[in-house]
């Protein structure tokens, strides 16, 4: 409840930012058995190390490769989201979870919470959690001008290449919901390199960079990627094994569904096809991969 | 002569002062990357990308106003057209050195060649603007190269720096002379267009966004185009009527320019105008919203008074007013905030525009100062311009001071031209017969 508030408040105290990371994924009584592996590595072979040969020989490969083996490929999955307002009691656990997880640092969000007057309902207010929506014709992709942005073939994730992106920021001004951020080079306090919380790697992409000044993602455009390092090799989810979107998996009012489109049984497919859903500014053509129930 | 020595001693003092202040921002640009700069998630760009849409249209508005003598042959232009395309090469370097300070990753900006997307016009904008800087400084080059090898034979104090600057190139014969003419207009002929797409291409940048209905317009690049002439002939004009003594040498041009300039000013005027009638009255209120924030909003100063007010009516009444256009103090005050006018203008294309919540309660939503929709650039993003700023005077003084100005004398002549009004020892002939730049 501690970090609850504190990311309500917005400036997250040091009960939110000095978690030991790997004691709390450990604690919180899901099989986590990949990272379970990847933990035992990290401490055996030195997070710091990993993470730069990671950062320096794996992650193009990581991204790309990917990408390069599904050209021509047909498109295996559409993976999206149904967000519930209705049952959203805007706690802000899925922001914590997702900072948890993919360790953003401040003014860098990959999902947040607006709160809306909602007039239809005597004024309570309307809160709507809001990822990066992995538009199928997404505004922000075009506008790049050197492809460091993309949607990936096999899923439709839209992710960003921080090896080769060049910081000019032209794909926020792009984007026509807030999805993106630009990474300042910012810290928490007790978050500066060397404490504990400033030397865990983001898993994100795979890559597990540790945050320095002057690296990236210092200095890049960063954006949520559905958790995209926790599918397995054939690109699958697997909720019961924890391998699910850090804001979905947390949410405890269950408000928001994760899953694939282009399986009409999941869970998602069904949840639209059987309530009146919206999708923001569809005026635009973007075709947000992100649903709302309200 | 007083008033012109104090001016030029202004002119350098400020050079310098603001380049050292600069290099404070540099340092702090350089040590703590973008920490220290104001703009943030919401308003992701601010002053250094004004700064740069500013100057890389002043440089193509200049390159035109050249252009119209070398391509056009508009003569009354002539004792100008080096000045402008010199000012065209510094202002093209501040506009690249803006955009390259605004990049997060400034040691990435290869990128733009090794891997340019070109469904982004912003690769355009990069390719087109390297071709124009190309045949810009071969042009510039190609207008000189004849004064600077005679200038190199001669005794004059620059004559070491002129050998130099000559690249080994010193046929001074009447063929090479020609020569060079004939290549002059034909580059400019092939720069030409590309100096008209080129700030196009920057408003297209701005045009295709669709989520920013007021830049969303087909007229986004136009108005980039026409302002960028309207304040190369600004600054053209600043310069001609203070620091070339050109009122009285050439009133020709002068008169000319200040034509020129209530021309474009109208003009713009005119877009302005149909921009802002469909905008405001537009049946979807997303873009009334967009341009009434620039209008009604907390930036309502940078456009009633700065643009609309010192940019555009000042400068025409003062226009109007001096007959004959023999007042100093009134053209070359015109041109200034006619060129000032255009920066606020600048700003207000690319902030307002910025400052208004995607999703609404975004600004709320995390209390961050990057998240949020005021912005007022730091002191650092200030150093930073001043430094910038403070570069592209000392170039253009070492630009008047270095590159030989157009003899009026018919080519042939023999007589190099050699003096620029830096030297105390102006003399009255030499001031009939050159142009300082």
């Amino acid at each position: 409840m501690t970090s609850r508030s504190a990311a309500q408040e917005g400036s997250p105290t040091p009960t939110t930012v000095t978690l030991p990371w790997p004691t709390a994924l450990l604690d919180d009584g899901r099989p986590e058995v990949s990272r379970r592996d990847l933990i035992t590595r990290l401490t055996g072979v030195g997070a710091v190390g990993l993470a730069a040969a990671l950062a320096a020989g794996a992650s193009i490969g990581v991204l790309t490769a990917p990408v390069a083996a599904a050209a021509g490929v047909t498109r295996k999955f559409r993976y999206g989201m149904v967000i519930d307002t209705r049952t959203c009691v805007g706690c802000r656990a899925c922001v914590v979870a997702c900072k948890a997880e993919n360790k953003t640092p401040p003014g860098v969000y990959y999902t947040v919470v607006v709160e809306q007057p909602n007039e239809a309902a005597d004024g309570k207010p309307l809160f709507m959690t809001k990822p990066c929506f992995h538009c199928e014709n997404p505004p922000c992709v075009d506008v790049c001008p050197v492809n460091a942005t993309f949607k990936r073939e096999q899923d439709g994730i839209v992710v960003v290449d921080y090896d080769r992106c060049i910081g000019c920021r032209y794909c926020i001004t792009a984007c026509p919901y807030g999805a993106r951020t630009f990474d300042f080079g910012e810290m928490y306090s007790g978050g500066e390199p060397g404490t504990a919380w400033g030397s865990a790697p983001s898993p994100e992409y795979g890559q597990f960079r540790v945050r320095e000044e002057g690296a990236s993602p210092v200095g890049n455009v960063r954006k949520c990627t559905f958790c995209l390092h926790l599918q397995d090799d054939k690109g699958q989810y697997n909720k019961g094994e924890g391998r699910w979107p850090a804001c979905a998996k947390t949410c405890p009012g269950q408000a928001i569904h994760f899953g694939d489109f282009k399986d009409p049984q999941s869970e998602v497919s069904k949840l639209i096809r059987s309530n009146n859903v919206i999708r923001l500014k569809e005026e635009l053509g973007a075709e947000p991969n992100v649903y709302y129930l309200i | 002569m007083n008033v012109e020595k104090a001016l030029k001693r202004t002119f350098w003092i400020a050079g310098v002062v603001m380049l050292l202040v600069g290099a404070v921002g540099w340092y702090m640009r350089l040590k703590s990357g973008h920490q220290d700069a104001n703009y943030g998630s919401i308003v992701t760009w601010g002053l250094w990308v004004a700064a740069y849409v500013f100057f890389s249209s002043l440089s193509a508005g200049l390159f035109i106003m050249a252009a119209l003598h070398y391509v056009f042959g508009v003569e009354r232009l002539r004792p100008v057209a080096r000045p402008a395309l010199f000012g065209a090469f510094v202002a093209l370097v501040m506009a690249l050195l803006f955009i390259w300070v605004d990049l997060g990753k400034m040691s990435r900006v290869t990128n733009v060649f090794i891997y340019a997307n070109f469904r982004s016009p912003m690769a355009w904008m990069i390719w087109l603007y390297t071709a124009y800087m190309l045949l810009l400084v071969a042009i510039l080059w190609l207008s000189v190269r004849r004064d600077l090898a005679l200038r190199a034979d001669s005794t004059d104090t620059r004559a070491g720096i002129s050998k130099l600057l000559t690249l080994g190139f010193r046929d001074v014969s009447d063929d090479s002379d020609v020569r060079d003419r004939r290549l002059v207009r034909r580059l400019s002929v092939v720069a030409l267009p590309i100096a008209v797409i080129f700030p196009a291409g920057v408003g297209a940048l701005f045009g295709v966004v669709g989520a920013r209905p007021a830049w969303n317009s087909g007229l986004t690049p136009l108005l980039f185009v026409v302002s960028g002439v309207a304040s190369g002939a600004a600054a053209l004009l600043f310069f001609s009527a203070i620091f070339q003594d050109g009122i009285r040498q050439w009133s020709g041009t002068v008169r000319l320019l200040s034509q020129m300039l209530i021309g474009l000013l109208a003009l713009d005027v005119a877009f302005q105008a149909s921009e802002w009638i469909v905008g405001l009255s537009s049946s979807a209120p997303a873009h009334a919203d967009a341009l009434g924030l620039i209008v009604w909003g907390p930036y309502w100063p940078v456009f009633w008074i700065w643009q609309l007010g010192l940019g555009v009516i000042v400068p025409l009444i003062l226009l109007l007013r001096a007959r004959h256009h023999t007042s100093i103090a009134a053209v070359a005050t015109a041109g200034f905030l006619v060129a000032f006018g255009l920066f606020g203008l600048r700003l207000n294309i690319v902030i307002p525009a910025l400052a208004t919540e995607e999703i609404a309660g975004l600004g709320n939503a995390i209390a961050s100062k990057r998240l949020q929709v005021d912005y007022l650039p730091s002191l650092m993003e200030w150093l930073v311009g001043a430094g910038i700023l403070g570069l592209g005077l000392l170039m253009f003084g070492l630009g008047e001071r270095y590159l030989p100005a157009d003899p009026l004398t018919a080519p042939g002549s023999g007589q190099p031209a050699t003096l620029g009004s830096g030297d105390s020892s102006t003399t009255a002939t030499s001031k009939d017969s050159h142009v300082h730049i």
